[in-house]
């Protein structure tokens, strides 16, 4: 195959997607030294989907996600150091260590913030996307999800009126099969994919390999361009393979809840490791210019690990801090 | 003549006419009844954009709310019950009252959700519950419930425009009290009780509707010699503790009312809090009167001991007192037990 981009758009996919891995990977190996004390879920192995869109929205986009945020936080242009620190309970990280990794935000960056609830902040990213038409903005609102999200009510509930209101809201569905061990089987019908039975509400959708980085950005820009064009909302499925446990630093496929051929042939789907063969072939770049992504890549990571576990706590007091707001606070969108 | 609901009308109007952040939706908003003629207009005043119905889906509009004031609007929900709100208790209590805690204090989800509180004329179990405790419960969440058609709107201006989330209940048999007193335009400060009557007898605190029902009794006292405090509280949650510590510490007595269940509600908290805290100035155990800890009924037959009633209430400062009081006075005004009075005739 050869791919009918630009060698300095190459490099950016493979940045995107390296230093996704990177990062997950550090949390990984430092996991079990104890100093990060909160539940973390990697996105190892299913770079390919946020370092893709990271390349399409604006600053001025907004989006939010949920408890396996870090890819999507990181691609939308969130601030390593805060959210490093954030995992490390620092007062310098992105929520002053109140929410740690499933609760990240970077509101400079237009990451609306990530909660841990199933489902919890696709209502809400449907309304910021409700706040942007009013605006009359042609800006829009990407709500990632993962697979076990459309078996919850609100995430039809909010569906339904993103389709009403004709609102500008991407749902990015990372569908990588397991939600937690429980396989796809186990919790929803087979006679039709999750697009399908999302395209019954009338919404644009479509699906895609979400380990093939350039082809997920070429349906993404597609689904970008019918939102800002006014055409209503967008669905978009991946299909995607995470390597680790649901939650935690480990390999856990000594489990048995995912069958070894399943494990294998996505294992061999690496979508970063494909992606610049194809590119290397393609002669869009040479390992050389990998390897000076990545020594940059190693460097900031590195860096902000140092950032982190330099930082402070929060002082106790701020325990009982942030209850309730005492006055109203700009929002950065209030005129 | 103005009216609670009337000006609640009043209210939002204001709020939609002074600040284009504010937006007011929920099932039947512009409907030909307009939620008991509280959103009557509003509609064609201010656009479907701003004011609008919405599908029934409780959760996901709880969500959007949240969403569209993050996006830098006032979103105002409103429930025609506060049973159908239990859907939405997801967002209420894991996104509306922690975003300002969990993300360090960053944002602050101005959002306010008007439920509708149900009593009488068969509601039944699932459209009459009380449910102020469990928001009170939840750091985050602000909790108001006017008794008095004059603090309606002063109560709901400030709670559109607080910065924070706020569960505003309104009782269906306030809605037709009507009001006279002059209209300020003011805003009524959150957390702040109004102190209806002074006597020295007995502390009475009370909110919603059961104040309507305290107030005949307290009347009633006053003509045979026995004058109370009656504090009523406005907001559950925070709770103007100041006026009540005073109030007991001068009357050595507690009475609390609640339209809500005994068990683990709020009128529990409030006895505790007050005895933790004027231990030494009671002089009598505190008393708590509010619904038995079971689902109201269909049937009028069910209903006829459920509530508490200005009878009820006047009997047990007389016990708190030991001193014989007469209840005829009340008894003779009362007419049939589940409505408000003889001109409401339903359906609902």
């Amino acid at each position: 195959m050869v791919y009918s981009i630009t060698s300095e758009f190459a490099l950016d996919l493979s940045r995107g997607m390296r230093r996704i891995r990177s990062v997950e990977e550090h949390i990984a190996t430092r996991y079990s030294e104890q100093e990060m004390r909160c539940p973390t879920h990697l996105s190892s192995g299913q770079e390919a989907v946020s370092a893709a869109i990271g390349t399409i929205l604006r600053n001025t986009d907004l989006a939010v996600s949920g408890h396996r945020a870090h890819a999507h936080y990181l691609a939308k242009g969130g601030d390593l150091n805060a959210m490093i620190a954030e995992i490390y309970g620092r007062v310098t990280g992105c929520a002053r260590g109140k929410g740690g990794s499933m609760h990240l935000i970077d509101e400079k960056a237009g990451f609306m913030g990530s909660t841990a609830i199933v489902g919890g902040t696709v209502p809400v990213g449907v309304g910021l996307a409700y706040s942007l038409m009013l605006k009359g903005s042609d800006d829009i609102t990407c709500v990632f999800l993962g697979d076990a999200v459309v078996e919850t009510g609100v995430f039809f509930e909010s569906l339904s009126f993103a389709a009403l209101k004709n609102l500008p809201v991407l749902f990015v569905c990372e569908n990588n099969f397991y939600s937690v061990y429980s396989p796809l089987s186990v919790r929803q019908s087979a006679v039709k994919k999750i697009h399908e039975k999302v395209a019954g509400f009338g919404v644009y959708t479509d699906e895609g390999d979400g380990n093939d980085v350039v082809s997920v950005h070429q349906k993404m820009s597609k689904a970008v361009n019918h939102i800002r064009s006014g055409k209503g909302p967008a669905f978009l499925e991946f299909e995607t393979f995470r390597w680790r446990e649901h939650c935690g630093p480990n390999y856990d496929d000594d489990l048995g809840y995912r069958p070894d051929q399943f494990i294998e042939e996505w294992n061999g789907r690496d979508p970063i490791a494909n992606f610049e063969q194809q590119a290397i072939t393609s002669a869009l770049f040479t390992e050389a210019d990998i390897d000076a992504v990545q020594s940059e890549i190693d460097t900031e990571v590195a860096a902000a690990f140092e950032f982190a576990r330099a930082s402070d706590f929060p002082s106790l007091e701020e325990a009982s801090m942030h209850v309730f707001a005492t006055a109203a606070e700009e929002g950065i969108f209030l005129k | 003549m103005r009216n609670f609901a009337s000006e609640i009308r009043s209210g939002l109007d204001q709020a939609l006419e002074n600040d284009p952040s504010v937006l007011v939706f929920g099932l039947g908003v512009p409907d030909p009844k307009g939620v008991f003629g509280t959103t009557l207009d509003l509609q064609e005043k201010y656009g479907e954009k701003r004011v609008f119905d919405m599908p029934t889906a409780e959760n996901a509009m709880t969500g959007i709310a949240i969403g569209a004031a993050l996006g830098g609007f006032k979103p105002v929900l409103t429930h025609q019950r506060l049973d159908f709100a239990l859907l939405s208790m997801d967002q209420l209590v894991n996104n509306a009252a922690k975003w300002h805690f969990m993300f360090g204090g960053q944002r602050n989800v101005p959002i306010t959700v008007r439920m509708i509180l149900g009593r009488g004329w068969g509601q039944g179990p699932t459209h009459s519950q009380n449910l102020q405790s469990w928001f009170a419960h939840i750091p985050g969440l602000k909790v108001v419930m006017p008794a008095l058609a004059s603090d309606a709107k002063g109560l709901l201006l400030s709670s559109i425009f607080d910065p924070n989330p706020v569960i505003f209940l309104e009782h269906r048999w306030l809605h037709n009290a009507q009001t006279d007193e002059p209209e300020t335009g003011k805003l009524i400060p959150l957390g702040e009780a109004n102190l209806l009557r002074s006597g020295d007898a007995v502390t009475i605190v009370s909110v919603s509707y059961m104040t309507i029902e305290a107030l005949h009794a307290v009347d009633v006292l006053q003509d045979q010699g026995i004058s109370c405090d009656l504090i009523d509280l406005r907001t559950v949650s925070p709770i103007d503790w100041g006026k009540i510590e005073a109030s007991v510490k001068k009357t050595g007595k507690l009475m609390m009312l609640d339209t809500g269940f005994k068990t683990n509600g709020f009128a529990g908290e409030v006895v505790a809090r007050i005895t933790e805290r004027c231990w030494a100035d009671l002089t009598a155990p505190p008393v708590r009167l509010t619904a038995p800890d079971y689902s109201e009924s269909t049937s009028p037959a069910l209903t006829k001991d459920y509530h508490i009633r200005a009878e009820h209430i006047a009997e047990r400062v007389g016990s708190m007192l030991g001193k014989d009081i007469s209840v005829e006075p009340i008894l003779k005004l009362r007419g049939p037990h589940d409505v408000p009075g003889n001109w409401f005739t339903g359906p609902f």
